[in-house]
């Protein structure tokens, strides 16, 4: 996993490189240190001249400044690394996500890949920085003392050998023992986060059937449990501390102990080298403890490593073709027996043995209940996806031979859950067509019966749009969005349930000008109520992943059971007419509310609108 | 739900914290530490002291080694070691009480850290349960959650770590200060000075590269919401083509950062070989000083001391910087502390009503008759009088408003008669749902009477009043568990028989019996397992076992495609049978049948009657009717 990770360190090597250098040389001149502080002790004061001790007091003072020196250099050098690495492990997670095809995207989830993009990437950083500096300072620290309590005096370095096997063993032990109690813990406090988010969600449900007492206790047994888990491993990790000074002062006593006996009885020691045991042993404890802390951290954030790995490491299932087609020659549509899963595991097909074949500047309007796999048939148009089985030609062509962004290009889709992105209304349209002139987005606008609410706004086509489009309401979103689709000047537009929100007059109107305006784009249409596409040239009726009728209003609602249900259940007062057998149907009184209507004078005159809708 | 949008943020962040109000907060918190278990925290306090001194102790350790035994033994022709030995068995036993006293100390922190986090947990969820609906209509389903995420986390590593250390430290610090007044008092000036040099230079840097960390903290906003913009519509960034634009957009927000980062980072990075540094410096400084004034004779300064002071030196900057690193914390969790607090501090939701609602049967003379178990005949017990309930509703004038000046209902005036279907519809924002929340109190009307039975509703208890209303509302809610446990929901007691009883009622049988492991599967509660209609089955036989005498169902069925409606419909037909039924619903096939049709519009009734009567008149229901006119 790291190997993934570390491609991309780039020219960040250098300095964290250098960052392990200068810690390195901090721990190497900081060493020093207590060996200098015995000259004072055993030479200095004993001469009662303060010259010896103010001269090695000097290089005592330069040396901490020196390795304050390293120290403050390798976190420059450190700081560089870790935030350089991390923006190139963004960046190379977003150019990935860039490729990735819709396959790949529902693998992940938005939310998944936002979560890799943000807080994993700095678990990251946080690693890594941890990784270049403490992970190498502190072990090196270790042996270095070590080497120095060895030169000092070989037998009493035992004892050093002695507490570091002892403590590294119990922080192994207590890091061991208390993870999976964590862990259990965890998946506890997980249950207690959705019984919380299942209780808000549904309060009106609680307080309806009064439950509030049934929720209360639930939710403390649930608490319980974790309290009785935590106590656990809490009660384990408490230990840390008194472990570590038990060791501390254990080893303290001991070294003063029999270097007290060395010094006295054998002389092969002085008082100004007890100090400095002292001290190096101190340092190698502390080293430990700060080397399992961070040991623990830099774990921590080898999970988040891992799944920006597993990104990195993810191919786009769809790809450009070698020779691609560039040329879109007409909006024909044809399915050749196409079966689609999404999930190669499932054992039913989304889409199973579809034929089709629509022309080019045909209506189609397609029905079905939900999870009939409408959305699933146009999105292989546009190859979202690809057919597993079978194909799809679009002009003739297989779309696998396309090029994606030229086939894109010209088969336009508005997608069920379409998006608008913070920025004009300008901004937006211009993602159709980043060339287009403002009266090209008027134009669009006035097709997808958008402009009359846009010159409305104060700021009309320069009005903001706040992230998500949420200064919008859902039907003007959607006219947006459609506007945006048909600045592309497509071959082929698909519209994904995207006038469930829009008032069924302004519905009406768009379908007009639909049909006076773009005569030549084939036109497919999602809808949830069937009025939308009675009138189209042909209508798909979709049912369990597969074409269960095609045919114009009048032959489905003769042939086809499921059609005629659905538009009976719509059009309830059609029916009570048809029951009462009177013959001809009544006229219908025109002329709803116009909820966009307002008070300004809609339409800057001075363009030429092909798309002029009255 | 109809609710007002206004999202409600509470003073967040401690910049603007005063110094009284954190320590008020404080003490509040102490307040849920110490009290409920006054003896173990002052046992854990006795033994931190002890542990503190016995620390203190031992530092002096090596001094007492040094000045009381290397320094006579050397001088003696044959050293006699057992006064050492003696000393050192003295120093074990202290060394052991030591260890006793701070593990006693340490697991009775973390036990009671784990206490009063679930003790808190338990409190915010049992009070939360008792806050009024219009609590969660004004906040964010995010805002309330994160009380018992963010906020308990902050507090937990408050309680668990922070406080503790903070004892510790305190503990150690003073036990230190004395024994090194007690040891040498220039050498302890000495320390004093450095120590607070170093803390002066702290301040200067940590204030220095916070305004680095606020640079960074805004660029990286930015860029993340940069990135959930563009990754939430990441398809349509796809089928756009628009990849190469998004990647431009994203590398200059990302070098922003890169830069932010690399300059709050760089900045921190100073601190810590500064505070290491400086134990060093301060290590040199005590043994020149210390050197110079025993040379000199002064201030009765010896090797040993010099020694110890050595430590007590390290000491002592340990426990300052542990205990500074603490106290920022502190800061922080006192505004999640002050969020909580304001949560528990919250209005519970008022109960001023006195009529309960019983279970009757009916003597022979027809006169009701109190009984324990259910009967499935109800009464309303006003003191001693029983008043058989049979579903009458009416509203009389009813004004109502959210927010004060912002009316939503005006003079609304209506009736259901027992077992009559009273049909609202209207566009969204109409004020349809808000009269369901009035009859059943979810919020109270501004002027205007509403009474069941007669009764004035206010005057029933709201457990009561709730209990004979059932709702069935647009979005299915179903909790983790079994289908069992979700239809059980909506009464207790109720025998598994009953519950397939009920399933069978409003066709949910079917496809439970279609499900693995039929009744017993477990469902999670945001399940995808299940459809839509599915779904609202359950709500439909949770209504069905509760067996209310009045329905409301709230827009039951709109999320569902209309072939899977026309199944829901006929359970819904079952369900309503011999009921008094509210009914809102925004697809006119499901209320043609009511036998009160009331068409609202901006919090008014504008047209009320029954289908024929209305379809006669030629208004807005009739347009509504024949798709001339549609709710946006």
């Amino acid at each position: 996993m790291w190997k993934t990770l570390l491609k991309h360190l780039g020219k960040y090597r250098t300095s964290s490189f250098l960052s392990a250098i200068s810690i390195m040389c901090e721990v190497i001149i900081e060493v020093q240190i207590p060996y200098f502080m015995a000259q004072i002790i055993d030479k200095g004061i004993p001469s009662g001249h303060i010259g010896q001790i103010v001269v090695p007091a000097v290089i005592l003072v330069a040396c901490a400044l020196a390795s304050m020196g390293c120290g403050l250099l390798s976190g420059q050098f450190a700081a560089h690394a870790g935030t350089g690495f991390a923006a190139n492990l963004r960046r190379a997670v977003f150019e990935k996500v860039q490729t990735f095809s819709f396959t790949n995207i529902d693998r992940f989830s938005s939310s998944g890949l936002i979560t890799r993009l943000t807080t994993d990437i700095t678990n990251v950083q946080t690693a890594w920085l941890l990784l270049i500096r403490q992970i190498v300072r502190s072990p090196f620290m270790i042996i270095l003392c070590f080497v120095q309590a060895y030169r000092i005096n070989p037998q009493m370095s035992i004892i050093n050998i002695i507490s570091i096997i002892l403590l590294s063993a119990g922080f192994a032990a207590l890091m061991v023992g208390t993870r999976p109690i964590f862990r259990r813990a965890l998946k506890m406090y997980d249950k207690l986060n959705r019984i919380v988010q299942e209780n808000i969600r549904g309060i009106r449900v609680v307080k309806s059937f009064v439950r509030e007492r049934q929720e209360t206790k639930k939710f403390d047994d649930t608490s319980a449990g974790i309290y009785t888990s935590y106590v656990k491993a809490e009660k384990l990790f408490s230990l840390t501390n008194p472990f570590l000074q038990l060791m501390f002062y254990g080893t303290l006593i001991s070294i003063a102990y029999f270097s007290a006996r060395l010094i006295v009885v054998d002389g092969t020691m002085t008082t100004g080298e007890l100090t400095s045991l002292i001290m190096y042993n101190m340092l190698i404890l502390n080293a430990i403890l700060m080397t399992s802390m961070s040991l623990l951290q830099v774990v921590n954030g080898g999970a988040s490593g891992r799944r920006i790995a597993d990104v990195l490491a993810e191919e786009s299932t769809i790809t450009n073709p070698a020779q691609a087609a560039i040329d879109v020659t007409d909006g024909s549509v044809e399915f050749h027996n196409v079966t689609f899963h999404y999930n190669e595991q499932s054992e039913t097909p989304s889409l199973a043995n579809v034929d089709l074949h629509i022309e080019s500047g045909q209506t189609i309007g397609v029905v079905g209940d939900t999870g009939s796999s409408k959305s699933t048939l146009v999105q292989l148009i546009p190859r979202l996806y690809d057919a597993n089985v079978g194909e799809v030609r679009v002009g003739g062509r297989d779309v696998r031979e396309y090029d994606l962004q030229a086939l894109r290009d010209k088969v336009a889709i508005v997608l069920q859950k379409n998006v608008l992105f913070s920025g004009t209304i300008m901004d937006n349209l211009r993602w159709g067509n980043p060339d287009a002139t403002r009266d090209d987005c008027i134009r669009a606008c006035r097709l997808a019966q958008a402009d009359e609410f846009i010159s409305c706004l104060p700021d009309g086509y320069n009005s903001r749009v706040a992230q998500g489009g949420a200064n919008f309401s859902g039907g003007q979103r959607q006219r947006l969005c459609i506007a945006r689709a048909l600045l592309k000047d497509p071959k082929i537009l698909i519209l994904d349930d995207s006038t469930s929100a829009v008032d069924m007059a302004t519905e009406a109107r768009l379908r007009q000008a639909f049909a006076e305006y773009l005569p030549d784009v084939t036109k497919f249409i999602i809808a949830q109520r069937v009025n939308s596409v009675k009138d189209s040239d042909a209508i798909i009726v979709m049912h369990k992943g597969q074409i269960n009728g095609f045919g114009t209003h009048e032959q489905l609602y003769a042939a086809n059971d499921i059609y005629r249900q659905v538009y009976d259940t719509q059009n309830p007062a059609e029916k009570d007419e048809r029951d009462a057998a009177a013959g001809a149907s009544g006229e219908k009184p025109g002329g709803g509310v116009r909820p966009d209507a307002c008070l300004r004078p809609t339409a800057p005159s001075g363009i030429a609108l092909e798309g002029g809708v009255a | 739900m109809a609710s007002t949008k206004g999202k409600f943020k509470p003073s967040a962040g401690m910049k603007g914290m005063s110094f009284s109000h954190m320590a008020k907060i404080l003490s509040r918190l102490m307040g849920y530490v110490v009290k409920p278990r006054k003896a173990r925290f002052t046992f854990a306090v006795i033994c931190v002291l002890i542990s503190a001194a016995v620390i203190a102790y031992n530092i002096r350790f090596t001094q007492t080694v040094i000045d009381s035994f290397i320094v006579p033994l050397l001088k003696m022709q044959s050293p006699d070691f057992t006064t050492l030995n003696r000393e050192v068995i003295r120093q074990v036993i202290v060394v052991i009480i030591g260890f006793a006293a701070n593990v006693s100390y340490a697991v009775t922190m973390a036990v009671i850290a784990q206490e009063v986090q679930r003790d808190l947990r338990d409190k915010m969820f049992n009070h939360m349960q008792t806050l009024p609906i219009g609590y969660f209509d004004s906040r964010s389903f995010g805002d309330v959650m994160s009380y018992y995420t963010n906020d308990i986390d902050t507090l937990r590593q408050m309680i668990g770590t922070a406080i503790p250390q903070i004892i510790t430290n305190v503990a150690f610090i003073v036990c230190c200060t004395v024994i090194m007044l007690i040891t040498n008092v220039w050498l302890t000036i000495l320390v004093a000075i450095v120590l607070a040099l170093c803390f002066i230079l702290l301040r200067v840097v940590t204030n220095y590269s916070s305004t680095f960390f606020k640079v960074q903290q805004g660029v990286m906003g930015k860029l993340n919401g940069f990135i959930e913009e563009t990754v939430s519509g990441q398809k349509v960034v796809k089928v756009f083509s628009h990849e190469a634009a998004s990647m431009d957009e994203f590398s200059k927000l990302n070098e922003d950062l890169r830069q932010a980062a690399f300059s709050a980072n760089r900045n921190a990075n100073i601190l810590q070989p500064i505070i290491g540094n400086l134990g060093h410096e301060l290590y040199v400084l005590t043994a020149l000083i210390g050197g110079i004034l025993m040379v000199s004779g002064f201030g009765g300064v010896t090797i040993g001391i010099i020694g110890s002071f050595l430590q007590f030196g390290r000491q002592t900057t340990n426990n300052w910087s542990q205990m500074s690193m603490q106290l920022n914390f502190v800061v922080q969790a006192c505004a999640g502390a002050e969020r909580i607090f304001t949560h528990l501090d919250e209005l519970e939701e008022q109960d001023g009503g006195d009529i309960s609602l019983v279970n009757v049967s009916y003597a022979a003379d027809g006169t009701p008759v109190e009984t324990a178990e259910r009967t499935g005949h109800w009464a309303w017990k006003d003191g001693n009088k029983l008043l058989p309930l049979t579903g009458d509703i009416e509203l009389k004038h009813v004004d109502f408003s959210y927010v004060p000046d912002r009316q939503i209902l005006h003079d609304i005036t209506m009736s259901a008669r027992p077992g009559e279907k009273v049909a609202l519809i209207g566009a969204t924002g109409a004020g349809k749902t808000t009269i369901t929340n009035l009859i059943n109190r979810f919020y109270d009307i501004d002027s205007g009477s509403i009474t069941y039975d007669g009764i004035d509703i206010a005057r029933i208890k709201k457990p009561d009043l709730r209990h004979s209303l059932g709702v069935v509302l647009q979005e299915a809610a179903l909790f983790t568990g079994t289908v069992y446990d979700n239809i059980r929901y909506g009464r207790l007691d109720a025998s598994d028989e009953e519950i397939v009883a009920a399933a069978e009622l409003v066709n949910a049988d079917d496809f439970i019996r279609t499900l693995p492991q039929g009744y017993n599967t477990v469902l999670a509660g945001n399940s995808e397992d299940l459809s839509a209609g599915q779904r609202q089955l359950l709500t439909l036989a949770r209504a069905a076992i509760s067996d209310p005498p009045v329905m409301v169902l709230d827009e039951a069925t709109s999320s569902i495609d209309t072939r899977t409606e026309s199944m829901v419909q006929a359970g819904m037909d079952a369900l309503m049978e011999g009921r008094t039924v509210f009914v809102i619903a925004h697809r006119l096939s499901t209320i043609v049948n009511s036998d009160v049709i009331m068409v609202m519009e901006q919090g008014r009734i504008i047209e009320s009657g029954r289908h024929a009567e209305l379809m006669e008149k030629k208004g807005r229901y009739y347009e509504l009717y024949t798709g001339v006119f549609d709710f946006v």
